[in-house]
């Protein structure tokens, strides 16, 4: 075992985004919020700073940093802003992240490029009204004609469907469900009217319907009837981002909650010499600690290539599960003011609930698991 | 052109101070550093006037190790070179600008850039004594600054207003909240930054010129007191003010 240390240039990754949160993202989180849009402007600077792109390589236009260097990006920048993380996560870890996966290298240097550096921005789409949980279940066709593929179908919940210049989307053929790249500028492509969400209301989340969308041939992103697989992989990196906004989201609202309970007096002492309130403060910590163990530690193994689909599963469902009870407590400890709009509060203890939904379910996640456990007989 | 820009590492500003043992110094047990808060808008001036009129920018630091973690947030922010002059020493103002002076003169650089003051000892000193020794032109407190050949026009802060000043090369320049809004280190200035050697150097002994007899906290802050809630507390507010503070 070494030491759980960071290096140098991951450590002034996290100090730059940091700054940038303080100073750019947390003074307009709660306009966000109410105005349900990410302000492009804010698109631009994070793209002009790399973050679109942190995780690829320097060749594809990214940063270079890998997985950890994306976890460490995502825990800072929910900090300020879950609708933010979840705009990143779903353009870089997903909708870019198919293409970087599965793409070749034509495809890299003309798709991810510009994904990567923040000119363009990606969506994901693979969920459609049938096919939620079961996804295998999606109906939305590819077939050829001539050099082309025409699309036809309809998405549902598609995070940055409504922004997105280029889109990831899984589609059945004669072979098997495949996945292809379409510009969003292609005659046929519309997004519909953003959902109204109970929280994450900065990232807008559309319909999206394919209505004989053509595109070349050269845009299908794999071999044909393989593009379930790389959905999935795909998702392995999803659900280890989101475990680590989940955590970054949980040390912000642990502080604020230590933060509240040194300051609040009720009966004549800070309500933090309350045992009641310090056994919040400590399993908040304890699952902190958990989640940042188990964040960074399958983060390492996915950079080094290892398959981590059981062990992100873990951390999706852990850190999500986490995060939950994390702005549950935090609420509590605030009191009445953890239920008003004047704290930022209310709002992590909204957004934080999609996590246990998207990128497959809590239920689904502990299905993954307990094939792996079953077939490794216990022996983990 | 060469850009020089001196850059201290100091303190955070939201980190509790306390005085150590010795009484002559701080604590510095559990103490965060950070790049000197105006030292930020000295790099992102250099890098903006090598921006426009090319050259090269070099960072200098005097120090120990500990200074390479401001050095490198410079490097990432674009800044080109780096020199470290190693020490353990506590320098005063006027050690602290011989020493750099010599540095900036080796570097042989024509516009030096300093923060208008180290948020850790707040003399405000060493730009301006710098330029004496070196015998520069200098303009300090510097909220804006255009460079055009030779010809250098500064807008400085004072009391209540704008002084607009105008001088020549070589020059050096204290600069203050207000010039520009201090860049980002991007992604790849933190990769590039891995890949800058920071050139380390023993600095020339110097005796300071001062000697630190103690160090003490301000007296703690007297609670508030309430002594009203409604315009029926002036009167009282009014004598209190006079009599007691004797501020009217
Ligand atoms: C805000 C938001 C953003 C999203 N962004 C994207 C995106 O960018 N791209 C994309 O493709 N999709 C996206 N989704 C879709 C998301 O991944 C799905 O909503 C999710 O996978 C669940 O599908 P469902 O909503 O159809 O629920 P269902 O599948 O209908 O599930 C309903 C309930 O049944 C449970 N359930 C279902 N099957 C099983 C089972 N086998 N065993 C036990 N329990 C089961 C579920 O766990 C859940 O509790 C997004 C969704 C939301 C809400």
């Amino acid at each position: 075992m070494n030491e759980f240390a960071f290096t140098e240039e991951q450590n002034m990754l996290r100090s730059m985004v940091r700054d940038f949160v303080d100073n750019e993202i947390k003074p307009i989180a709660a306009k966000i919020d109410t105005e349900e849009k990410i302000p492009e402007n804010l698109i631009k600077k994070l793209g002009e700073l790399g973050l679109l792109g942190v995780s690829f390589p320097e060749e594809y236009g990214g940063g270079g940093f890998g997985e950890v260097g994306y976890c460490i990006m995502q825990e800072e920048i929910a900090r300020g802003c879950m609708s933010t993380a979840t705009f990143i996560g779903a353009h870089q870890s997903i909708g870019a992240n198919v293409i970087y996966l599965g793409g070749n290298e034509e495809q890299k240097q003309k798709y991810l490029v510009p994904l990567a550096k923040g000119e363009k921005i990606a969506a994901f789409c693979l969920t459609e009204a049938q096919a939620g949980s079961d996804s295998f279940n999606l109906k939305t066709r590819a077939h050829p004609d001539g050099d082309e593929w025409v699309i036809n179908g309809e998405k549902l919940w598609i995070t940055n469907g409504g922004i997105a210049d280029i889109v990831s989307v899984f589609a059945r053929t004669e072979k098997g469900i495949t996945a292809f790249i379409v510009e969003t500028d292609r005659p046929g492509f519309s997004a519909g009217p953003p959902e109204k969400k109970m929280g994450i209301k900065g990232s807008t989340t559309n319909p999206i319907t394919f209505d004989n969308v053509r595109i070349p041939k050269e845009n299908m992103v794999g071999q044909e009837g393989r593009g379930f697989i790389l959905a999935m992989k795909t998702l392995d990196a999803g659900r280890l981002g989101l475990g680590a906004a989940c955590l970054g989201a949980s040390k912000e609202l642990l502080e604020l909650s230590t933060r509240y309970a040194k300051q609040r007096k009720q009966f004549d002492t800070t309500i933090a010499n309350f045992q009641a309130i310090q056994f919040m403060l400590s399993e908040m910590a304890s699952l902190i600690y958990a989640m940042e163990s188990m964040v960074y530690r399958t983060a390492v193994d996915y950079d080094l290539k290892k398959d981590i689909s059981h062990q992100s599963a873990i951390v999706k469902l852990f850190c999500s599960e986490s995060l939950d009870k994390i702005a549950d407590y935090a609420v509590q400890i605030h009191g009445g003011m953890g239920y008003s709009r004047e704290l930022p509060i209310e709002r992590f203890y909204r957004d934080s609930r999609i996590n246990r939904i998207f990128e497959g379910t809590n239920e689904i996640q502990k299905g993954i698991i307990a094939r792996y456990v079953l077939k490794k007989n216990g022996k983990l | 052109m060469k850009i020089a820009v001196c850059l201290n590492h100091v303190p955070d500003t939201a980190s509790k101070i306390s005085v150590g043992q010795d009484n002559q110094s701080i604590d510095t047990s559990g103490v965060t550093f950070v790049v000197n808060p105006y030292d930020e808008f000295a790099v992102e001036e250099a890098l903006k006037t090598k921006e426009k009129v090319g050259g090269d920018t070099v960072v200098i630091s005097l120090g120990n190790d500990n200074n390479k973690e401001s050095i490198k947030k410079a490097l990432a922010m674009g800044v080109d070179n780096a020199v470290l002059l190693k020490t353990n020493e506590i320098y005063d103002s006027l050690s602290v600008a011989k020493i750099l002076a010599n540095e900036i003169k080796t570097q042989n650089a024509e516009i030096v850039f300093f923060g208008k003051q180290s948020v850790d000892y707040d003399n405000g000193a060493v730009g301006q004594m710098c330029a004496e020794l070196l015998g520069y032109n200098s303009v300090s407190v510097v909220v804006g600054l255009e460079i055009n050949g030779n010809k250098v026009r500064a807008e400085r802060e004072i009391e209540g207003g704008r002084e607009i000043v105008e001088t020549e090369l070589p020059v050096v320049i204290t600069t203050q909240k207000g010039l520009n809004e201090p860049r980002y280190a991007s992604l790849k200035g933190i990769m590039a930054a891995k890949k800058k050697i920071i050139d380390e150097k023993i600095p020339e002994n110097c005796s300071n010129y001062t000697e630190t007899i103690s160090m003490k906290k301000p007296p703690a802050k007297q609670p508030g007191r309430i002594i009203g809630t409604d315009a029926t507390a002036v009167p009282e507010l009014i004598r209190l003010l006079k009599e007691e503070v004797k501020v009217i």
